[in-house]
């Protein structure tokens, strides 16, 4: 397990950008890019032809899946798919999280500190 | 939306089909939001970048896969593999092989400038298609015409190159100055000439071959203003042409210019010249033709005698080569693409009995959601990934067999040797995609035929295989047929070489040797210093131990086929243009001997003598047809004719040679003795072949008989060695590799058809496994088993078979002028090819014969 989460590291920034998207509920490809868009305040806008590459790749490495049940029907665009994170999707997306806090750990003891925004 | 949509197309299907409808959902909602005529152009143009860009990358790990996925597949199947790889190597080696060489001689431009508009121009006379010009008729065809931008005469002149080092025979060509500005030639170093050279008078100037000052001058920069020596005369170096310039033909190594005196325009009978013309834009060759055809008629009325119905040709520069090369190339590119044929069929059927084989594993890909889009490209990707490392390794045979090919460039055209280059690895990649792409697909779309692919499915065993087995049958078919026409067309070829090999050339070729040793003008004009230089060498020579004997002759038959000379008969018609046909005879001059020397009969009177000297009658020996011409009815000896400007009396009469090859009907000869002679008259025909006859195997003696020519004249170079046989040999070299690549191409088509019956029938038997062991346990004898297989193999053999010959005979009438009088329909060629494909067929269908026979009825019954 462990290796096979190793090898998909370090994650492109979409695939890591998706996996954060989908963290907190089953989202469509639409609503995924709205909500990248904005916890980025409108910085990383994914273009369909990204997302979906991404989607289709992280579908065969196990990372996402489309859920049985649907989102209550209130909710539920029948003519979108919906995408959800799968358990290993979670743990490669912490292990990500880690490396990156890893790095970002490393790049502040040599004084390289981000300015404050 | 709709561009969108058709945007997506750009997908693979699979792709398209999971995430298409999502995609053009969010590219509706963006565009239902842009408003403005810029936003929305901006919105159009990231839509085309982004999908071009991601599909493009979609399309590459899809290929990355499959790639992975093929080897791993063809890696398991090892002997598959190999087998595919090597018949496609097979296929695309032949046809880019043949290929190189056809387009290098037939298609590709020269490399001239406006090489279109490039032309030859020959005079025409009633015996001869195309004769050279006599300085006169140059000058006036070139004054008087106005089809042409220019025109420029040549002549080749082979000369001693003395100077740097050993003195060494190198083919020289004269040149009108203005032939390079005509041809667009642009020197490597120095200049090229210019009108000044050519003034008479004016210091000798040479320019010589890229391949020329390699080899004499060590590539010397420095090489421009050094003076060497040829023939006697000095010669300033102007300029080096560039390697891919050949003109007027690749074994030209230097070109000097060419000087008329006054006095050469006189006689129109010495025709000399080639003559090369750049037509001006817009003028055809037809109207060339009929404005110097007009001009020649004038000729023809100022001059009757010499210009004897005298008229013009005019023949694309490209196309100055002989019928024969022609149809040899076009039967040489035709079979390559038979071999190819033959290859993509068997491959082909390869791919059938594979895909049919792992109908399971493709069934099972197909439960797991894999649509046929995809099954078909991994298919394709798998005989693309054949293909690719068979053309790799046929493009490597392809090189390797350059040069055996390069015999077969014809030494007419002005162009140089072949190569594989761009434009020929541009056609080898084509054709293996072609094989790739083309027999990989049929098998795949035919295995997934239907969409849902219900066939893989349920695995119908019968509906697949009877029509994939029928496939199988149509292709071995048109194997055999293909072979058969390659045999019997190679056959045909092999008859038609036994005939011309079997002429007899009316001379001895064993144990003769023939030296070049050219008598340079004006040095040996005087003919007391030629006869000096002969006498010399000639004793010395017979001196040796095993020479029996020696002679000197102008031109050794067949390696010089010119040489002809009007001749006239008293009592018949006094001038040519009395006469139908212009009487001609080929004119030699020999010393005393020469007749023993190559073993020519001597069937009447005597040879020539020391003794025949200006001062004695002026004497003749002809040749048996000769006196079957001219005085069919009455004894020779003692008559008389007048040739080469004096009276000649017959004093012997020899058997005929075939000076003119092999091939080609010579005209009646005539033999002078070397003596009768002026100082200084016919430099052409001045005896310069030494001919030597040893009791044994000469070849050890050119050491010793190089050391007699060096102390007789140490100027002199010993330019080609070379024993008759050899001379006779180079007749038939163009057949003998023409025939042993197509014989390759034929066994090749052979046993690949064989591999194809066997192939198939190895199928069949194992499909029909449950039926032979129900038709054994039912008590079918195994000799009906054994019929039932071989049977089907004899079958489709005997139809591919009949269509073959029908073909071969096509094929054998179209090449008929290769086929030195052996009929297209020769039966025992047809026999043997016939016999050969039915030995191939048994043997093809023997192993499968016997496993059919192996089939353990209880053991099929129970499984």
């Amino acid at each position: 397990m462990q290796t096979e989460i190793e090898a998909l590291l370090p994650l492109p920034p979409a695939t890591f950008h998706i996996l954060v998207a989908l963290a907190g509920e089953d989202r469509h490809g639409y609503a995924i890019i709205q909500d990248i868009a904005a916890r980025t305040n409108g910085e990383v806008q994914l273009s369909a032809g990204t997302l979906y590459r991404s989607i289709q790749r992280m579908q065969e490495q196990g990372l996402i899946s489309e859920p049985r049940q649907r989102p209550a029907r209130e909710h539920d665009d029948e003519r979108r798919r919906y995408y959800r994170l799968t358990p290993f999707g979670t743990s490669v997306a912490r292990a990500e999280a880690r490396r990156l806090t890893q790095m970002l750990k490393l790049a502040r003891q040599s004084g390289f500190t981000p300015e404050r925004a | 939306m709709r561009f969108y949509r058709a945007l997506l197309h750009l997908y693979p299907a699979g792709f398209r089909a999971e995430y298409g409808l999502d995609m053009a959902g969010i590219f509706d909602a963006r565009r239902q939001r842009t408003r403005g005529l810029a936003a929305v152009v901006a919105l159009y143009s990231a839509a085309i970048w982004d999908v071009g860009q991601n599909a493009g990358r979609v399309h590459a790990d899809l290929l990355r896969q499959d790639l992975r996925y093929a080897g791993r597949t063809l890696l398991r199947a090892k002997g598959y593999a190999a087998t595919a790889v090597a018949i496609t190597a097979l296929g695309v080696g032949a046809t880019t092989a043949a290929f190189s060489i056809t387009d290098h001689v037939l298609i590709r431009p020269l490399r001239f400038a406006d090489a279109e508009r490039l032309v030859k121009v020959w005079e025409k006379e009633p015996q001869y298609a195309r004769t050279e010009l006599s300085p006169g008729n140059y000058r006036d065809w070139k004054a008087q015409s106005t089809s042409f931008e220019a025109m420029a005469a040549f002549s080749a002149k082979p000369a001693n190159l003395a100077g740097s080092r050993e003195p060494q025979h190198v083919e020289t060509t004269l040149v009108d100055p203005s032939l390079f500005t005509l041809l667009g030639a642009i020197p490597e170093r120095g200049r090229l000439f210019d009108p000044e050279d050519d003034r008479e008078g004016a210091a000798g100037t040479l320019l010589v071959s890229h391949a020329l000052w390699q080899s004499e001058f060590g590539a010397d920069p420095a090489v421009l203003g050094r003076i060497v020596r040829l023939d006697d005369e000095n010669y300033t170096v102007i300029g080096v042409m560039p390697p891919d310039f050949s003109f007027p033909n690749r074994s030209t190594q230097a070109w000097r210019p060419l000087r008329f005196q006054a006095t050469d325009f006189d006689d129109r009978g010495n025709d000399y010249l080639q003559v090369v013309a750049k037509l001006k834009s817009g003028v055809t060759i037809e109207q060339a033709l009929s404005e110097l055809t007009s001009i020649a008629e004038q000729l023809e009325r100022a001059y009757p005698k010499e210009n004897f119905r005298t008229r013009a040709t005019v023949i694309p520069l490209r196309a100055e080569l002989s019928p024969q090369t022609r149809i040899l190339l076009t039967a040489l590119f035709g079979a390559s693409l038979s071999v190819l044929l033959i290859a993509c069929t068997n491959l082909a059927s390869l791919l059938l009995a594979r895909v049919l084989g792992r109908r399971t594993e493709l069934a099972v890909r197909s439960a797991l959601g894999a649509g046929r889009e995809r099954l078909v490209r991994q298919l394709l990707t798998e005989s693309l990934l054949l293909s690719a490392a068979g053309g790799a390794i046929g493009i490597a045979i392809a090189v390797a067999a350059m040069p055996l090919l390069t015999r077969l460039v014809p030494v007419t055209l002005p162009i140089g040797e072949p190569a594989i280059d761009l434009r020929v690895l541009l056609f080898a990649t084509l054709i293996t995609c072609g094989t790739g792409l083309g027999f990989g697909v049929v098998p795949a779309l035919r295995v997934c035929r239907s969409p849902d692919m219900t066939d893989l499915r349920e695995a119908t065993r019968s509906a697949t295989n009877a029509s994939g087995q029928r496939l199988r049958g149509i292709l071995v078919v048109a194997q055999v047929a293909v072979s058969v026409a390659l045999l019997i067309s190679a056959g045909l070829l092999i008859r038609a070489l036994w005939r011309v090999q079997s002429v007899n050339p009316g001379f001895v070729t064993a144990d003769v040797l023939a030296i070049q040793t050219p008598v340079p003008w004006p040095r040996y004009a005087p003919t007391a210093r030629r006869v000096d230089f002969y006498n010399r060498v000639l004793s010395e020579t017979r001196a040796l131990p095993g020479v029996t004997h020696a002679a000197f002759i102008s031109f050794v038959p067949m390696a010089m086929g010119g040489g002809i000379w009007p001749i006239a008969i008293h009592g018949a018609p006094a001038t040519p243009a009395e006469s139908e046909q212009s009487l001609t005879g080929s004119l030699r001059f020999v010393t005393p001997d020469f007749f023993a020397t190559l073993g020519i009969p001597l069937r009447r009177g005597r040879d020539v003598r020391e003794s025949d000297t200006l001062s004695s009658q002026m004497v003749a020996v002809v040749s048996e047809s000769f006196v079957r011409r001219y005085w069919p009815d009455s004894d020779p000896i003692g008559r008389t004719f007048t040739m080469a400007t004096k009276e000649r009396t017959v004093v012997g009469v020899v058997g005929d040679i075939r000076v003119r090859g092999l091939e080609r009907p010579s005209e009646p000869q005539v033999y002078l003795p070397y003596r009768q002679v002026e100082d200084g008259w016919f430099p052409f025909y001045a005896p310069k072949e030494l001919v030597v006859r040893a009791s044994s195997d000469p070849a050890g003696l050119t050491p010793a008989i190089r050391r007699i020519v060096r102390e007789a004249d140490p100027d002199l170079p010993l330019a080609r060695v070379r024993t008759l046989a050899d001379v006779v040999e180079t007749q038939t070299a163009a057949r003998v590799t023409q025939l042993r690549v197509l014989q390759a191409f034929a066994l090749l088509s052979l046993v690949l058809a064989g591999i194809g019956i066997h192939g198939l029938l190895s199928y069949v038997v194992s499909e029909r496994r449950t039926e032979i062991g129900l038709r054994l346990a039912l008590g079918a004898q195994r000799s009906n088993i054994l019929k039932l297989v071989v049977g089907q193999g004899v079958w489709l053999a005997m139809v591919g078979a009949a269509l073959g010959i029908i073909i071969a005979y096509a094929a054998g009438q179209q090449m008929s002028a290769l086929l030195a009088g052996v009929g297209p329909g020769d039966p025992a060629t047809f026999a043997g090819s016939a016999a050969l494909v039915m030995l191939m067929t048994t043997a093809g269908s023997l192993f499968p014969a016997l496993r059919a026979l192996r089939v353990d009825a209880a053991l099929v019954m129970r499984g």
